[in-house]
């Protein structure tokens, strides 16, 4: 009975704790931005400090990432704080596991800090969980990475700065048809990857539609990614002599070396989840010579605004930026150009400025570090052009 | 108060503290008094909640080791979602359609654990553990190659076994809905669920449960864990008692599963992986075996837990393990249990309260 008792009283003691933590939060979620709304100036213009939060895996097997995706909208906030302009933003990262479940609650958290723009998540599967959410609340989310159709479909306050699944499969296989035709194709792709298996299935329908050969496809699911010689093989006996990989670059890393150790040389072809290789750990980046990707932002271009990024992101982090962090810095750009275009103002609440930011993102344009003038679509796609790019001496060079 | 057996209280006092908890936290919800993310948390809680009880009475009560509760839990999910998909426009009706999806969750989950149990529940030893480890890994692979969707045909099905098929290849009409696609999961599900389902959820779990195990069969199940051999000879059908344990189990599991997959837009298979079976069995065992409110208690404190410690940014997980640790150190302390114990009046009443569950 006495135990009984006790477990009474664990479980009121139990409501009582979180009841507690409960009201003390959301009086401080409330009270922070009528903070900032002291800093708001003249109407009409957009002023005053907004809450940025970015939400993407900063632990987990796909940090790099989501450390990418915080770093480089970091880089952007801080540019944008140090101009001094009218807009300031302050930030937030939450780590999310790349977990759709995990993100919900990133982003439920973030809410409670008084977020009023969602930069994030980076990954597709939590993208699609938090877009729902965000659509409910009529929370503004513009997400650097997922590139997911399902992640905008239906939800007209929700855009990619990323290009999309489909658009990634299909330029692969057109950039293919124009620049190697007459090759023998194999595709080794993730099964139980919502991102893996949306750029294949997109690439096998529109590789039979440019008449391009696939020779062998392969599959393998995150419990198998730590050997490939049955797939590698299987490409190899069936004559490939290009290798389609539509998957991120930890799996991509182990084909790479497993290949070189079996004397296997195709030409090896990725999309933006391969960005990232060079910088892995423990991957030696000679075994990545002639891979080609198709990625929109590369760290060796030449013009001053890559080269500010790169140096900065070196200076804050010591790494050279992958596509991520630079879709990331270009996202938290178009918050900034989209917010200008509105005349919010930081006490506005997140529904109001969500809805002046839905009706001014089709109309804005960005030049950024991942395209030059790029434009949002109201069904929230972007359009800027891929581009390929082969490594070479360990940088990516047009080919 | 003194005639009523000590089961019989036992299970009243759960279901009261259960209420209580619920009214608490409905009412500072409603206000408006909660944060967000513990509003969030709240159906998810629920359903591990569910899960751990139900898993309890495999592990616990029945006294078989199970490794891949979640499966369970997907195969309620994932028939969860297909079904109230289907019905979005059959029936309108959200708590309808709910109770439903939840009944069709329990109802392909329980096929799922007599598929699982009946070959195996007629071994002794560890084969469970080893067979629901891979039926746990099966289950993920399965639906990773399901493709569903439905159009005013009804529902099309098809199974990616050779990976070359994807979901153009159901023939769906123009403005039919794709509900599952392979890998990608459940994208586009409607977000159903309530704090108020899941609280229904919890209590029809307990009183199952707190049913069963009170009950002729219950006294059965517990007979055959504590001596196998000693239950049979007295007549006891020992793989009908063990079938009927596990596959309540596996069918709660699967309702609860099916509250889980309805509350998320997004769901994938790989979600309901080997971590997060141990995830459950971990709240099995740092509630404590057969003991079903600390399951209850252990879920949701753990389930808060990583949320909680977001304060420490990267090092969350680790402090998450560190917590962990304590409490299993602090929970098998003598010190602590003796000081605990001093507050009750005779030791002999707690071993008899710790066996009655």
């Amino acid at each position: 009975m006495k135990k009984k008792f006790l477990a009474l009283v664990t479980a009121s003691a139990l409501a009582l704790s979180l009841a507690a933590c409960g009201g003390s939060s959301s009086s401080a979620a409330s009270s922070a931005p009528a903070a900032s709304g002291a800093t708001s100036g003249a109407a009409g213009s957009s002023s005053g400090t907004f809450k940025l939060g970015v939400i993407g895996p900063l632990t987990g097997e796909n940090a790099i990432y989501g450390q990418a995706v915080a770093n480089g909208a970091q880089i952007a906030v801080d540019e944008i704080n140090a101009e001094g302009g009218a807009i300031q933003f302050e930030l937030k990262s939450e780590d999310d596991v790349a977990d759709g479940e995990t993100s919900v609650n990133a982003y439920n958290n973030l809410l409670d800090w008084g977020m009023q723009v969602l930069v994030g998540p980076t990954t597709t599967g939590a993208s699609v969980a938090v877009a729902a959410e965000a659509y409910n609340d009529r929370v503004f989310m513009l997400t650097p990475s997922a590139s997911s159709t399902d992640v905008v479909s239906g939800k007209d306050n929700v855009f990619q700065v990323c290009f999309t699944d489909p658009n990634q499969g299909v330029g692969s296989a057109d950039y293919m048809a124009e620049n190697m035709a007459g090759s023998k194709i194999a595709v080794i792709y993730r099964n139980d990857d919502p991102y893996s298996q949306g750029i294949h299935d997109t690439f096998v329908s529109e590789a039979a539609e440019k008449g391009l050969e696939i020779v062998y496809e392969g599959t393998f699911t995150a419990d198998t990614a730590t050997d490939f010689s049955v797939q590698l093989t299987g490409a190899q006996s069936a004559g490939a002599d290009t290798v389609f990989l539509p998957i991120y670059y930890q799996p991509a890393s182990v084909i790479l070396n497993q290949a070189n150790a079996m004397g296997y040389e195709p030409t090896f072809f990725g999309v933006d989840g391969m960005d990232g290789i060079l910088t892995m750990e423990g991957f030696d980046p000679a075994l990545a010579e002639g891979v080609m990707l198709l990625t929109p932002f590369s760290a060796d271009d030449t013009d001053e605004l890559t080269q500010n990024f790169v140096s900065a992101y070196q200076a804050a982090c010591g790494d050279i930026p992958n596509q991520f962090a630079a879709d990331a810095y270009d996202a938290v750009y178009a918050v900034k150009a989209a917010l200008e275009a509105t005349g919010c103002t930081s006490d506005m609440d997140a529904a109001a400025i969500c809805e002046a930011m839905v009706a001014a993102m089709p109309t804005i344009t960005v030049d950024g570090l991942t395209g030059q003038g790029m434009t949002w679509s109201s069904t929230g796609e972007v359009s800027k052009a891929p581009m390929a790019v082969v490594i070479k001496d360990g940088a990516y060079t047009l080919p | 108060m003194k005639k009523m057996k000590k089961s019989t209280r036992t299970a009243f006092l759960t279901y009261l503290s259960v209420i209580l908890m619920f009214a608490v936290m409905y009412a500072l919800d409603s206000a408006g008094m909660l944060t967000r993310s513990l509003s969030g948390q709240l159906v998810p809680i629920c359903c591990y909640m569910s899960m751990a009880v139900s898993l309890n009475l495999t592990v616990g009560i029945l006294g078989e080791l199970s490794l891949g509760h979640a499966g369970f839990m997907s195969v309620g999910a994932f028939s969860g979602v297909i079904a109230s998909m289907y019905m979005k426009d059959i029936i309108p009706s959200v708590p309808l359609r709910l109770a439903l999806t939840m009944i069709v969750g329990a109802a392909l989950a329980a096929v799922a654990g007599v598929i699982v149990g009946a070959p195996v529940l007629r071994l002794r030893g560890d084969y469970l553990a080893i067979v629901t480890l891979a039926f746990g890994e099966i289950i993920k692979d399965l639906v990773n190659c399901l493709l569903v969707g439905y159009d005013s045909k009804g529902l099309h099905i098809a199974m990616n076994l050779t990976g070359n098929m994807s979901i153009n290849d159901l023939g769906l009409e123009a403005g039919g809905v794709a509900i599952i696609k392979g890998a990608q999961g459940a994208t586009s599900t409607l977000t159903i669920a309530s704090f108020t389902t899941g609280f229904i959820l919890v209590m029809v779990t307990l009183f199952v449960v707190f049913n069963l195990v009170n009950s002729r069969a219950g006294r059965a199940i517990m007979a055959l864990r504590d001596n196998a051999i000693a239950a049979e000879s007295v007549g006891i059908n020992i793989t009908k008692y063990k079938m009927m344990a596990f596959v309540t189990s596996a069918a709660l599991a699967g309702a609860a599963g099916a509250l889980y997959g309805v509350n998320f837009s997004s769901l994938q298979a790989t979600k309901f992986n080997f971590n997060t079976s141990i995830l459950i069995l971990v709240f099995v065992v740092l509630g404590g075996l057969g003991n079903l409110w600390g399951s209850m208690v252990a879920a949701a404190a753990l389930t808060i837990l990583p949320e909680a410690l977001r304060q420490f940014s990267d090092y969350r997980m680790l402090v998450y393990a560190i917590v962990l640790i304590l409490v299993m150190l602090a929970t098998n302390n003598p010190t602590l249990k003796n000081m605990l114990g001093r507050l009750k009046p005779s030791k002999k009443q707690e071993k008899e309260a710790a066996g009655n569950v």
